[in-house]
């Protein structure tokens, strides 16, 4: 089951990175009762990409570039957001 | 600059190895900032901490100083290093173990 918020991720990086490689996954369940466990079952992801976009970007400004095609998401609608972002080749 | 800025850019400034987290390291209150925290140690690390729990300007504008939505958040030698995933790559690669030694030995 793909939720409202994944789904709307997924399209969003979609958008910004044509990527190679996506997976959204969704760690929510893992972390039932913690803080930081709105209810909702989106609570916490995690995000692995590979996108030709990020070639030659340090690892600092690849982190940047998927908190910002993600815009409020990050540590506001999600509470916590893994992130693993490559160039192809790179991973 | 605005006051908690001044305060942040005092803190980073200040410390050569500083973590703003959520909680303490003996009881970090977030998987990410308890991350960091193992790292740093497996590092044997010398650093300050900031309990952002504790002090709402600094959480808040921390998100803004460093351009960065989220916490942990790690400053080495007054630079932004990034978040519990960059710290978990750069330890892997063996980057972060030389960033903190040069540090080290530069103060």
């Amino acid at each position: 089951m793909t939720g409202p918020l994944a789904q709307e991720m997924t399209e969003l990086l979609t958008a910004a990175f044509a990527p190679t490689h996506l997976e959204v996954i969704n760690d929510s369940a893992k972390h039932r009762g913690h803080s930081g466990d709105d209810g909702s079952g989106e609570s916490h992801f995690t995000v692995a990409i590979e996108s030709a976009a990020f070639a030659g970007k340090s690892r600092l400004e690849r982190q940047r570039m998927v908190n910002a095609a993600l815009g409020d998401i990050p540590g506001n609608r999600v509470h916590a957001l893994a992130i693993r972002a490559f160039a192809p080749g790179q991973a | 600059m605005s006051d908690v800025n001044q305060r942040i850019s005092d803190i980073v400034q200040g410390n050569d190895v500083v973590l703003f987290m959520k909680g303490t390291p003996l009881f970090p209150q977030c998987g990410f900032s308890s991350r960091a925290i193992a790292i740093l140690d497996h590092c044997n690390a010398q650093y300050e901490t900031v309990d952002v729990l504790q002090d709402m300007e600094i959480r808040q504008g921390i998100k803004s100083f460093s351009d960065w939505p989220t916490i942990p958040q790690l400053y080495v030698g007054g630079e932004f290093v990034g978040g519990s995933d960059i710290m978990m790559e750069m330890y892997e690669a063996g980057e972060l173990q030389q960033m903190l030694n040069e540090r080290a030995q530069a103060s």
